[in-house]
């Protein structure tokens, strides 16, 4: 038994390796790009629109909202970051219904990417609305005093977003493998539903928590 | 160690490729699409609501027109009712009018054809009793109806009044006098020298005496001196004959008159 996904290398060649988080990444890349491409060929701009279209409009429609509400007014410029981070949690937590599957947010390389990605953009984004000073003074936030305590606060949530996120998946996961071979039958389907709903809750979470820390790094409240 | 730092940075890599690739097939387009949607159904609304504007305007417009128009067609029909009315009256009335006329010309005919009729009767009647009376005397006295005319005549000269003689006979110191003496038919010799005889006996001084044929004296002899008239006629009993005969007519006018004249047809 593996913990992560990284264990599988299928190539290597000196320090570049591609293991199964990789490729998995690259197959789930694949169809989101691809399933979007073939989607929205074929947009309608009429007053009665496709379902599938309906199904595309509700979620983005959906993420938007969902990123007005945290505080972020102008939606648009975030979502591509936001919301591409929730589907690809997302798609990647719920394929995990296909046999054989390992999701690559059970690697703790990936949640640490993307919660890299989380912070390196949370910064890029307070600083494109409220400058490099304005910005930097966030830190001082409510006092100078708190200057470390922020610093500290603003690599532990990065931490935390990764382990949180690699932690669920991958205790699913391996929960579901462990019954598999203790109790088969009934308790690993239970299971196994249990992980998709965790899966799907995750997603939320990791998408909402990096609009949350961009919101207020926008507004210079600080960490 | 459960950290791959290559898989970190390709993973970094993957995520910003999976945000571009989102972001140009994903977000853009549909948000684009749903753009475009909420403009068109803007403009479409605005649409409704200007053509929707438009026909209340309409509405009201031809709501106005039809309000005018039935005013219109109310003041019309009263004109029209107004102009048939005083025409029904007019035609009323020149109806009326016609019916007085000819009303009045059909009594005025009928007044004529009695005056005729009673004309025609009298003269009539005239010949038949002159015819009858001449024939019957005759047939009875051997005499003619002249001669007992004249002496009925004489007779009634003889048996005058002293006022009736006084106020034939001409004023005191007169000398001349004339005496007219009319009469229906022509006077036999012996008759005009008999009257003329009488005449002189009933004035105080020798008269002129002239004769003279009136046929509208309905057979009788009438005496004109000093303006003053004395007649013998049968025209008393004619006018008897006369208001019986007329009192027949009336009484047949009576039972015609149910037939009356036709009414002009009213328009």
């Amino acid at each position: 038994m593996h913990l992560s996904s990284d264990d599988l290398v299928l190539w290597e060649y000196g320090w570049v390796k591609l293991n199964l988080t990789i490729i998995t990444t690259w197959i789930l890349m694949v169809a989101l790009g691809g399933g979007c491409f073939l989607l929205t060929r074929r947009l309608s701009n009429a007053i009665h629109i496709p379902r599938w279209q309906h199904v595309l409009e509700v979620v983005l429609l959906g993420i938007q909202a969902q990123i007005e509400e945290v505080g972020l007014a102008q939606s648009r410029r975030y979502i591509s970051f936001i919301g591409t981070l929730f589907l690809f949690v997302v798609v990647a937590n719920l394929a995990a219904i296909i046999p054989g599957y390992e999701p690559p947010t059970g690697s703790l390389s990936t949640s640490t990417a993307l919660a890299i990605c989380v912070f390196i953009a949370v910064p890029l984004f307070g600083i494109r609305e409220i400058g490099v000073l304005g910005y930097l003074k966030s830190y001082l936030h409510p006092t100078p005093v708190m200057l470390p305590f922020n610093i500290i606060s603003e690599i532990s949530r990065t931490l935390a977003l990764a382990i949180r996120l690699f932690g669920n998946i991958m205790s699913g996961g391996m929960i579901i493998a462990i019954l598999l071979t203790i109790t088969p039958f009934f308790f690993p389907v239970v299971m196994h539903a249990l992980h998709l709903l965790t899966g799907l809750v995750q997603a939320y979470i990791f998408s909402i928590l990096a609009t949350v820390y961009i919101a207020a790094a926008t507004r210079g409240e600080g960490a | 160690m459960l950290i791959d730092w290559f898989t970190v940075a390709a993973q970094v890599v993957n995520f910003l490729i999976l945000m571009w690739l989102l972001k140009r097939f994903l977000y853009q387009p549909v948000l684009d699409a749903i753009d475009a949607r909420e403009e068109r159904l803007t403009q479409q609304m605005q649409a409704a609501q200007d053509t929707q504007a438009a026909a209340a305007a309409e509405r009201n417009k031809y709501e106005r027109l039809n309000a005018e128009l039935a005013q219109q067609q109310a003041g019309l029909l009263a004109q029209a009712t107004a102009e048939v009315e005083a025409t029904r009256l007019q035609l009323l009335e020149a109806a009326h009018n016609e019916t007085a006329s000819l009303r009045s010309q059909w009594q005025d005919a009928l007044l004529k054809e009695q005056q005729s009729l009673t004309q025609g009767i009298a003269n009539r009647t005239r010949q038949e009793v002159f015819a009858i009376t001449r024939k019957t005397l005759a047939d009875l006295a051997d005499t003619g109806l002249e001669a007992r005319m004249v002496a009925v005549f004489i007779n009634r000269l003889q048996t005058l009044g002293m006022a009736e003689k006084i106020q034939m006979s001409p004023p005191a110191g007169q000398t001349d006098c004339q005496v007219l003496i009319r009469s229906a038919f022509l006077l036999p010799p012996n008759e005009q020298k008999a009257l003329g005889q009488a005449v002189r006996n009933l004035l105080p001084i020798q008269p002129t005496i002239r004769f003279e044929l009136a046929s509208d004296l309905l057979s009788g002899i009438e005496l004109i001196s000093n303006g003053h008239k004395l007649e013998w006629s049968i025209a008393e009993y004619l006018a008897a004959l006369e208001a019986s005969i007329g009192e027949l007519i009336h009484t047949t006018l009576v039972t015609n008159a149910s037939v009356a004249p036709p009414e002009p047809a009213h328009a």
